[in-house]
């Protein structure tokens, strides 16, 4: 087990390597050159002069080649740059954001699983029932929404709303922003956090909670046909055991993947629901600097939100072993 | 429901200690291409420590039978009967009471043990529950009893096995630790279906002396389903035969293979290999298939394969009721059962031709149900010579079944004792 989990973190090295090489040379071949940009914009003369300057201080004269070995050797040091627009350190701006991207994601999966994996499972043990047809409708529904949709919808009837009905206080929320910041361990909410939090996470989990639902009911579908189910009814056990301690672990193998992809996903490409409620993340914040040509910021963002899907990943198919004891975790050290 | 008179004592069933009771069970599967009778009229009854085997072919609705005394298939409707359990109907007692005997008072072996066992709990874990359920018993004292009922079983180093996983068995022994689950509570009866038919046959023939030995050991009664005749000709007390969901022949074991009434049951016989032939005698199929059991033929269920049949006639119009053909409870569902008498294997055998047969089965074989009108003039007349030859040569099919060593279960293939039994899946 232990070997495992290192060879898994020694595997995350390449990834990291070819996907941030990737961006590196991509953004190259781009038009539009990054000096002209720093000095002020695409759209403005800028003296020659000026130009020249801002390439030797940046580097940007340098082969492609040696701006790349450069890149690198101060990534291994973690040293990500400065923000070729703000001249803020990347470092400083990604402990903000990603904290912010992460608190967020948490709660967006808190949702997802508790949810998605009740509605789900409700929905396969009632099979055709009313509930389940109306689930069947709300989670294609809630799939086919586009994010800023529902995010508006939510803003609009429980934070617009409320003040021009005049709702008591504690009912209303808030449209935007990330509020007064304030929580205890890391991601609970303390004071008037909540009112900030609550409309965004629901919003960023709408999607995939709609989906693990699907999933969490055509596989405890599959299981409750399963013949150790009936064995299970066959010893005298009631119909909510057999579902809960017999059926519930066989059936959470592909919902748990996907839940460690929407962590994953809901750390860094929430961009919709970030701009909707303007809450400053991961996702948004590279939207902008791709727009920007902001390559420090870029890449070292996304080398973040690489790290935080590649560790996801490994917690999830280390939790597998304990799902189904049938999978054995560094078989591949054996052959 | 059965009217009184039926279910009453005199019912050429009613036998001392009965444990269950079976009356007049029709039931069945709503699909959409109409109502499946799979249990058409079936009633039997199980007396305390005798084993009953249920013999049939695939679809012939013994596993739906068993499984209806339990109740675990939820889609199986049940349009009449009672199963009487120590004298109370399974069938109307409330949802509580019935798992309250489901496990402690009748328990069930599966026939794959691999998929049967849930794949993310221990063996030992899976064993203790049982007791949890029924006896109260705390994490610790369940996980010894199934440590005790992995001995018990037969499986070596019970305590490590245990703490592993059905994956971590070999076929023989999950089927061991499905009995010894079985077993936990001391059920008054196991209902066993198809327990070996998964295994290899090396291993067969271990566990069902592991079967056997259990059934001395906590004295319970036992519902073998099985179509496997040579399991039934060790292990069973009583044999019923089944055919498109009806029960076409009872009797006990001995009546069944010597004595057989009945032409479905001399045609399992007949197609059985034997172990001691030379080779030159060949098996005698049962042509055709099963009926639908959304539409049966008339008459006679087994009259379109019969090859006794007499078409047109009453095996054609007429549904034979099962009714006492011979000694105190044989009994048989044929017109003709009484003719039979004297009829054997190896008379049934010299009396085909079997390169006609075989012609006949190339033509037939896309397996449509046989009609009636299918039977040619030939097939008439073999027909009746079959009946008049088959007389004349009484007493061969004795020699046929002890030859085999069918009664004492010897024709499984001696094991060399290995306690192991088999290796563990790597």
């Amino acid at each position: 087990m232990p070997s495992y989990i290192i060879r898994r973190l020694l595997q995350i090295i390449p990834t990291v390597f070819v996907a941030l090489s990737f961006l590196f040379f991509i953004f190259f071949l781009l038009p539009g050159e990054p000096a002209r940009l720093i000095a002020g914009g695409a759209e403005r003369n800028v003296d020659p002069g000026v130009l020249e300057r801002i390439e030797e201080r940046y580097g940007l004269d340098d082969p492609v080649l040696v701006q790349f070995g450069n890149y690198w050797q101060r990534t291994i040091q973690w040293d990500l740059g400065d923000s070729y627009l703000t001249r803020e350190s990347v470092n400083e701006m990604l402990g903000e954001k990603a904290v912010a991207s992460l608190r967020l994601a948490i709660w967006a999966i808190i949702i997802e699983i508790i949810v998605g994996i009740a509605v789900g499972l409700l929905s396969a043990i009632r099979r055709y029932s009313i509930g389940d047809r109306l689930t069947t409708i709300l989670t294609a529904a809630a799939s086919a929404l586009p994010v800023f949709v529902l995010g508006f919808v939510l803003q609009y009837l429980f934070a617009v709303q409320p003040n021009k009905w005049d709702w008591p206080e504690w009912a209303r929320l808030r449209t935007s922003g990330i509020g007064p910041d304030t929580w205890t361990f890391f991601f609970i909410p303390t004071g008037e956090q909540w009112r900030y939090l609550i409309l965004p996470a629901i919003t960023l989990a709408s999607v995939t909670t709609a989906l693990l639902a699907r999933m969490t009911r055509g596989s405890m579908l599959e299981v409750l046909r399963a013949d150790y189910m009936r064995t299970a009814r066959s010893k005298g056990l009631g119909e909510r055991e057999v579902v809960l301690k017999h059926g519930l672990r066989n059936a959470m193998l592909p919902v748990v993947t996907l839940i460690g992809i929407d962590f994953g996903t809901a750390i860094g490409a929430a961009v919709l629901t970030e701009t909707t409620f303007n809450w400053p993340g991961l996702g948004s914040q590279i939207v902008t600097s791709v727009q920007q040509r902001d390559l420090p910021v870029l890449l070292g963002f996304t080398l973040s939100v690489v790290l935080a899907y590649a560790l996801v990943n490994l917690i999830v198919d280390l939790s597998y072993a304990w799902f189904d004891p049938r999978i054995r975790l560094g078989k591949g050290d054996h052959g | 429901m059965v009217d009184a008179a039926v279910t009453s004592s005199s019912s050429p069933f009613t036998r001392k200690d009965v444990l269950l009771s079976m009356r007049g069970m029709r039931a069945g599967f709503t699909t959409d291409d109409g109502f499946v009778r799979a249990v058409d009229g079936v009633s039997f009854d199980v007396q305390r420590g005798e084993v009953l085997a249920i013999v049939g072919e695939s679809g012939s609705g013994k596993s739906v039978t068993a499984m209806s005394i339990l109740g675990l298939q939820p889609t199986l409707e049940i349009a009449e009967g009672e199963i009487l359990w120590k004298g109370t109907d399974l069938l109307t007692m409330s949802e509580d009471d019935r798992r309250a005997v489901r496990g402690k008072e009748i328990a069930m072996i599966f026939q794959d043990p691999l998929t049967a066992l849930n794949p993310v709990h221990t063996v030992g874990r899976q064993i203790g529950e049982m007791a949890r359920i029924h006896e109260g018993l705390d994490k610790k004292q369940a996980r010894e009893r199934a440590v005790e009922m992995l001995d018990l079983v037969g499986i070596p180093e019970p305590r490590k096995r245990a703490d592993m996983y059905p994956h971590e068995f070999s076929g023989g022994m999950r089927q061991r630790a499905m009995i010894a689950m079985a077993i936990t509570c001391k059920p008054d009866l196991l209902i066993a279906d198809e327990p070996t038919t998964a295994l290899d046959v090396t291993v067969q023939a271990q566990v069902l002396e592991v079967l056997v030995d259990i059934k001395d050991e906590i004295d319970s009664a036992i519902i073998l389903i099985t179509h496997d005749l040579g399991v039934v000709a060790g292990l069973a007390n009583r044999v019923l035969v089944m055919y498109a969901g009806r029960s076409i022949e009872v009797g006990t074991t001995d009546e069944i293979f010597y004595e057989t009434r009945h032409p479905y049951t001399l045609g399992l016989l007949a197609s059985l290999p034997r172990l001691d032939d030379a080779g030159d005698e060949a098996l005698v199929p049962i042509v055709g298939s099963p009926p639908s059991l959304i539409r049966k033929p008339s008459g006679c269920a087994f009259h379109p394969r019969c090859r006794f049949a007499r078409v047109p006639g009453n095996c054609q119009t007429d549904d034979p009721a099962l009714r006492l053909v011979a000694g105190d409870a044989h009994m048989a569902a044929c017109h003709y059962a009484e003719e039979l008498s004297g009829v054997t294997v190896e008379s049934l055998r010299s009396m085909i031709d079997f390169e006609a047969e075989a012609a006949r089965i190339d033509d037939t074989l896309p397996a449509e149900p046989l009609e009636p009108e299918d039977e040619s003039e030939y097939e008439a007349a073999l027909r009746d010579v079959a009946i008049a030859e088959a007389a004349a040569h009484p007493g061969v099919m004795d020699r046929g079944v002890r030859d085999r060593g069918g009664r004492d279960g010897s024709e499984w293939p001696a094991q060399p004792e290995d306690p192991r039994d088999g290796e563990v899946a790597p």
